[in-house]
């Protein structure tokens, strides 16, 4: 029984928030990663690009709210996502064309490619902060819960409750989801192909005749779906705020890095060993241990390792010892 | 025209600005910005050793701001006798065995590679730390919590705190630059944004070092109080003499003050920063940048001038941070922003020509007018926007409650530009 009830305890404050987490961080790590292949740049305007992806969702979510459309049960803003999507993808490629593509054609070096992704990163926090301000936002409807912690512990009769949030389910099946589509898309499409060419040897597409200006945009297409994605996960499962969305900039890094940059199993496999690591180290163990050790055996202490406002340093620890150790990643990303 | 014509036009612009600023609005909100601009401008004359001379992408500038705020606390501030007593030890001890036990696992890993044998000397550490540690943080943060529960600083003058700003911030930079120097560009720059966001998260958080989110106020100033010399009877004639009223006059002489001081670190940095750059140090910088690999074929030992260079750059920044909470007096670790104190000093940079320091030094000055500066622009524009708006509709009251945010839009905006159609910045390198 005790057993039962640590093994609850822990799915609820770690394993579960974990993998929502972890998802909305591979997600992101995945555009990350999906940019820096075949652009060839840390795109540091990732966070912010982020964070107006969802504030579209948000206004489509309040949109539909005030026309009384809604999904029951599940919330409003996966209605509004494929808007969001496409507001996005407007936005990025009109970006790209304006700015990007012009250091492209210049075969500008990375280093001055990632200074004007800085450029672009202020200029898409103004315009999210124009337009919806810096503030928090709520825009999570429907059911909150899959399973409430009352309700497990009335159906198992156990002391520990297990509460699942739809916004945690619907993340880990979203993400699945998309992940699917996603290496469906990379490795069985034409297009999809001629990306992963292009992102191995660029001169060797290039010569075999792939179009490069459509593998960016298509690339582009696909990282303005995914970070919408990731962003309205993130923001339903937590809340919306653009200065949130700025510094999960670090967490996702980290994950396409440990993963190995370029590398889109790596980006996954990175995003979940960073949740993990940041709720596992800054999780109070004491109710867990408190189950499985014997009676004097408990630890008076939170077991605590690290305060929760330490997360970033735990991501960025994770980081460190990669790139010390293993500067490919574990899924041997690209080291230019 | 010449560079040096070029050059002395464009700072009389600045001069024009400035002193606009004090016709048009007051002398006072002039000052304001002539001192935050000089401030700036020593920061961005580090960021432009490290970038323009040595080619480091360092994105972590915020973090060593913020390193040199803390020294101002840590040494100018009495210290708190009672938290010394209740907790000194345990605090300095814990500090101790964490050192020791990085050291530790350094050494171990060189010697031996045993990642186990690295891994418990890890995990003992931090239970030796916390177990250490955690009593006597809960004994200083006890102690008077409204007012201190910190160990409080050395009670030196506050002048002393801008050299001690910049050594904190230079052994920040040596650890962070042992770990992170030698990896690609964009890695460092994801390094040291990461490490500036931990560096402000122990500042939040650790109450016993500097009150974290609690703030430490009412910091030691090296000049004089204004209600001092509105006290002061042969101050206040003087002032009428110019025909000031006393607490104008007060605080127009304080701003000046701090002023003269900031020009006279900005003079001393610049001076060094310039003979730097004409040395044969300053040639072996440049040549590494521009071709690393050739540099070391030459026999040059990059890694270490980097060290070098990464640790000087960010000492600049650490007085620059000193100075300015010196100016602000006081220490507010939720105020630091990395938009505000690292992105911006990068604007700074660019716009001012990467390479060359006077550039730098235009670059601070120009762009910090025109953060302080776009604010009121951006109403005046968006009033007359909206002028023809029915009063108290939604989208009037919306647009010009967001004008503060144009702010990082313009920022955006103007380095774009610059970036695109003249990337060597306003005064270019030589």
């Amino acid at each position: 029984m005790d057993f039962l009830n640590a093994l609850v305890a822990l799915s609820n404050f770690v394993l579960i928030p974990a993998l929502a987490y972890g998802s909305q961080l591979a997600l992101g790590a995945l555009g990350v990663t999906l940019v820096y292949g075949i652009l060839r740049f840390s795109n540091f305007a990732h966070g912010d690009t982020m964070a107006f992806g969802t504030m579209t969702v948000v206004i489509f979510t309040w949109m539909f709210q005030s026309m009384g459309i809604s999904l029951g049960p599940l919330p409003t803003a996966l209605l509004a996502i494929p808007f969001g999507i496409a507001v996005t993808a407007l936005l990025v490629l009109g970006t790209d064309k304006v700015i990007y593509k012009f250091y492209r054609r210049q075969k500008a070096k990375p280093v001055i490619i990632v200074m004007v992704s800085i450029g672009v990163m202020f200029v898409y926090n103004g315009i999210t902060r124009l337009i919806l301000g810096a503030d928090e936002q709520r825009f999570a409807d429907g059911d909150r819960f899959i399973i409430s912690a009352r309700e497990f512990k009335a159906l198992t009769g156990l002391r520990e409750g297990l509460a699942f949030k739809t916004t945690q389910g619907l993340t880990i099946l979203t993400a699945v989801i998309v992940v699917i589509l996603l290496f469906w898309f990379l490795n069985k499409t034409r297009t999809g192909k001629s990306m992963r060419a292009f992102s191995d040897n660029e001169d060797l597409a290039l010569l075999s005749g792939i179009n490069p200006e459509r593998v960016v945009m298509v690339t582009w297409l696909i990282v303005s779906a995914l970070i919408v994605i990731a962003g309205t996960l993130y923001g339903l499962d937590k809340s919306y705020k653009p200065f949130t969305y700025f510094q999960l900039l670090l967490p996702i890094f980290a994950a396409a890095i440990v993963g190995g940059l370029g590398s889109p199993v790596g980006a996954i496999a990175g995003g979940f060993v960073i949740a993990f690591s940041e709720v596992g180290i800054t999780y109070a163990w004491k109710k867990v241990l408190r189950y499985l050790l014997p009676e004097n055996l408990e630890p008076d202490s939170l077991v605590q390792l690290l305060a929760t406002d330490y997360k970033f340093a735990v991501s960025f620890m994770i980081l460190v010892i990669v790139l010390l150790f293993k500067p490919t990643g574990l899924f041997k990303g690209k080291s230019v | 025209m010449t560079q040096s014509v070029k050059t002395l036009f464009l700072f009389a612009f600045v001069a024009v600005l400035i002193i606009g600023t004090g016709m048009v609005q007051s002398w006072n909100s002039a000052l304001l910005i002539l001192n935050m601009g000089l401030v700036s401008a020593v920061m961005a004359l580090g960021v432009n050793l490290q970038w323009g001379i040595a080619g480091l992408f360092n994105v972590g500038v915020m973090g060593f701001v913020a390193l040199g705020g803390l020294g101002v606390v840590l040494t100018s501030m009495p210290p708190v006798q009672e938290a010394w007593s209740a907790g000194g030890l345990r605090a300095i001890g814990a500090l101790v065995i964490i050192a020791a036990t990085v050291a530790a696992s350094a050494y171990i890993w060189r010697n031996f590679r045993k990642a186990w044998l690295v891994a418990v000397v890890l995990i003992g550490g931090l239970i030796l730390y916390r177990m250490v540690r955690d009593p006597g943080v809960a004994a200083i943060e006890a102690v008077n919590p409204a007012v201190s529960g910190y160990l409080g600083g050395l009670g030196l003058p506050v002048l002393f705190a801008w050299p001690v700003g910049g050594l904190l911030a230079a052994g920040g930079a040596w650890i962070i630059g042992k770990t992170a120097l030698g990896l690609r560009s964009d890695y460092l720059a994801i390094a040291t944004l990461g490490i500036s966001e931990i560096i402000i998260a122990i500042m939040k958080n650790e109450d016993w070092l500097a009150r974290g989110v609690k703030n430490v106020i009412g910091l030691p100033r090296p000049v004089a109080r204004e209600i001092d010399l509105q006290n002061n009877p042969g101050f206040v004639e003087a002032a009428a003499g110019y025909g000031l009223d006393a607490t104008t006059a007060s605080t127009l002489y304080v701003k000046l003050s701090y002023s003269l001081l900031f020009a006279i670190v900005l003079v001393i940095v610049l001076v060094l920063a310039q003979l730097a750059l004409k040395s044969p140090w300053g040639r072996m910088m440049r040549a590494i940048r521009d071709n690393e690999v050739s540099a070391r074929a030459m026999g040059k030992d990059v890694t270490f001038r980097h060290l070098q260079v990464f640790i000087l750059g960010s000492a600049i920044c650490g007085v620059a941070g000193a100075m300015m909470t010196t100016l602000d007096g006081q220490l507010t670790p939720s105020s630091y922003q990395p938009l505000r104190y690292t992105f911006l000093i990068w604007v700074m940079v660019i716009v001012g020509g990467s390479g060359n320091n006077m550039g730098a030094i235009l670059g601070g000055m120009i762009i910090w007018f025109l953060w302080v500066q776009v604010e009121p622009l951006g109403q005046g524009l968006m009033n007359i926007l909206t002028a023809g708006m029915a009063d108290g509709s939604a989208l009037k009251e919306h647009l010009l409650d967001s004008v503060q945010h144009m702010r990082l839009l313009t920022m955006g905006l103007i380095l774009l530009i610059v970036l695109r159609f003249s990337p060597r910045g306003l005064l270019p390198e030589k």
